[in-house]
């Protein structure tokens, strides 16, 4: 009975789940979310290790279109950041705002439709990108059939969790949930405006905006899904897993508002950094310049938030992987948010842009910051999804952790020279005026980076294989359970 | 550059919306005992503070 009740973890598995409806949370959501985030997290990273190895290794397209680096990249993006990433999100949010407003989700159907079409969206991608389908926007190639599933299933999502919040016990809206409806808010408006197409055939459309106009809503979308996607999405797992990991309260609640308040106010202009020295207005460019130097003040007051939620209980770090996970990867948050204000000013973008210096934040910003904090959330949640106090094994947790971590530092260390390396490379000019070296120079020169990123990716793709293995044995281990809404609240 | 006459009222009006959100926040006392919310979800299997518990401080 004591292992039954503890004081963490109420199971109500037992008693089935027709008689715990009301008492008790939907988990069912969740777990398939956390289940099938691990699964897209293997499949997206399978795919980039490929793609990388193309990159090094030419040979490796086989001369067959479906496997053509062209094609198979966007699958990998779309894989990581949607289907990976996404699951990860909803699967965390579902578990937040059930937790924080103490009432089951407003809907458990709706829910359920949301994830069979969230994964229904994910098939379509793997399907139609390989055959060659694209809208041809960075993060938006998904073609319009396919899009206004995505905006469907967005929907529900919506209603279900601020449905949720209204039928909150807990006066106070815990500070996750801001970020994660900031999230579902922005996602849904960036989508919409930038899925604007006149259909030409089932899959084939053209953009409703034309030339320059259309790179600048590409852009105001491609860097606010970073913001509101990569960012704000998994800020609401650190304010919530990280407390509850390291059993502390939040460093500072009130910074944690202003965190909020600040970047959601502050990010939406950010995105014309993207195109510096374009046909962009020159003004417009500055602007984008001059907001994301200014997000560098959120982002790092949130992470030295995050960060000093251990002040006094540092020793965590040295017994607890799963903690480590989530302070390595508010690390990497620091760096990428650092990095990248840097990036947009006009000057330092003149060496970076085009280069492998971007493959470097991008992914110091993925594998660190969404992957790291995802995979501590993952493991905080799947053994309570099933029933188990604790993952089926923490010395895998610790393997996972340092492959992981050495994966990263091999890739962006060799993405950084290589970007650098490029920059000066294309730059560098004889006295006579004459370019010094040509553009296949530079390919060449790269070649030992490729391989060095490729294996770095190896590694993050071992670790996450190690994750794969030891939430299977977790699950196997335990049953299918949900958690009883504390008793006292369900009566109030 | 016809899309910034989209673009711009778009973040003009979300601001406004945020802003508004925001007002709401504050006069609805979402924020007046952060430090004990930042505690609670620590104490989730325990009987949370009920709907009327929490009203707004009457002083």
């Amino acid at each position: 009975m004591s292992a039954v009740l503890s004081p963490a973890y109420i199971s109500v598995s037992q008693q089935g789940w027709a008689a715990s409806r009301a008492t008790a949370y939907n988990d069912k959501v969740v777990r398939q979310f956390a289940v099938m985030a691990v699964v897209w997290g293997v499949v997206s990273m399978l795919v980039g290790v490929f793609i990388a190895a193309q990159m090094a290794w030419p040979e490796l397209n086989f001369g067959i279109p479906w496997l053509s680096f062209g094609r198979l990249r966007p699958l990998h993006t779309n894989a990581a950041i949607f289907a990976f990433g996404g699951c990860a999100l909803f699967a965390t949010s579902y578990y937040v705002v059930q937790r924080t407003c103490q009432v089951r989700v407003i809907s458990d159907k709706l829910a359920a439709f949301h994830f069979w079409a969230w994964q229904a969206v994910i098939v379509g991608a793997a399907i139609s990108l390989p055959l060659g389908y694209t809208r041809g926007k960075e993060y938006a190639e998904l073609e319009w059939p396919i899009a206004i599933l995505i905006a469907i299933a967005w929907v529900a999502y919506a209603i279900v969790f601020f449905g949720t919040i209204g039928l909150r016990k807990v006066r106070h809206i815990y500070v996750a949930n801001w970020f994660y409806g900031a999230f579902i808010i922005a996602v849904a408006l960036l989508h919409i405006v930038n899925a604007a197409v006149m259909p030409a055939g089932w899959m084939k459309s053209y953009s409703a905006y034309a030339g320059v106009q259309d790179a600048m809503v590409q852009w105001w979308y491609g860097h606010n899904a970073v913001g509101f996607f990569l960012t704000a999405g998994f800020l609401g797992i650190v304010y919530y897993f990280i407390p509850k990991q390291a059993e502390r309260p939040v460093y500072s609640y009130r910074l944690s508002i202003v965190h909020f308040w600040a970047l959601i106010f502050t990010y939406m202009w950010a995105g014309p950094h993207h195109l510096h020295y374009t046909a962009l207005p020159d003004w417009t460019q500055s602007l984008g310049m001059v907001f994301s130097l200014i997000l560098l003040a959120p982002s790092w007051g949130g992470m030295i938030n995050g960060v000093m939620t251990l002040s006094g209980a540092w020793h965590k770090l040295r017994d607890d992987p799963i903690l480590r996970f989530m302070i390595v990867a508010l690390s990497f948050y620091g760096i990428a948010t650092f990095e990248g204000p840097m990036m947009s000013i006009k000057t330092v973008n003149a060496l970076s842009h085009y280069t492998d210096w971007g493959i470097a934040h991008v992914h110091g910003g993925t594998l660190g910051w969404v992957g790291f904090i995802s995979m501590g959330a993952l493991y905080y949640l799947i053994p309570r999804m099933f029933g188990q106090k604790t993952m089926h094994s923490i010395a895998a947790i610790e393997l996972h952790f340092w492959i992981a971590t050495i994966g990263i530092v091999l890739y962006i260390a060799a993405m950084w020279i290589a970007g650098v390396m490029q920059g000066l490379m294309w730059r560098a000019i004889n006295t006579d005026g004459s370019l010094t070296y040509t553009f296949v120079e530079s390919v060449k020169a790269t070649f030992p980076f490729y391989v060095v990123r490729f294996f770095g990716g190896l590694l993050y793709l071992s670790g996450m294989l190690v994750m794969a293995w030891n939430v299977t044995m977790t699950a196997l281990a335990g049953r299918p359970s949900e958690a009883a809404i504390p008793t006292a609240l369900a009566h109030a | 550059m016809d899309i910034l006459f989209l673009l711009i009222p778009v973040s003009v009006v979300l601001a406004l919306a945020v802003m508004a959100v925001l007002a709401w926040a504050v006069w609805s006392g979402q924020f007046e005992d952060t430090e004990s919310e930042a505690e609670r979800i620590l104490q989730e299997s325990e009987p949370a503070t009920s709907l009327e518990h929490t009203a707004p401080a009457q002083d």
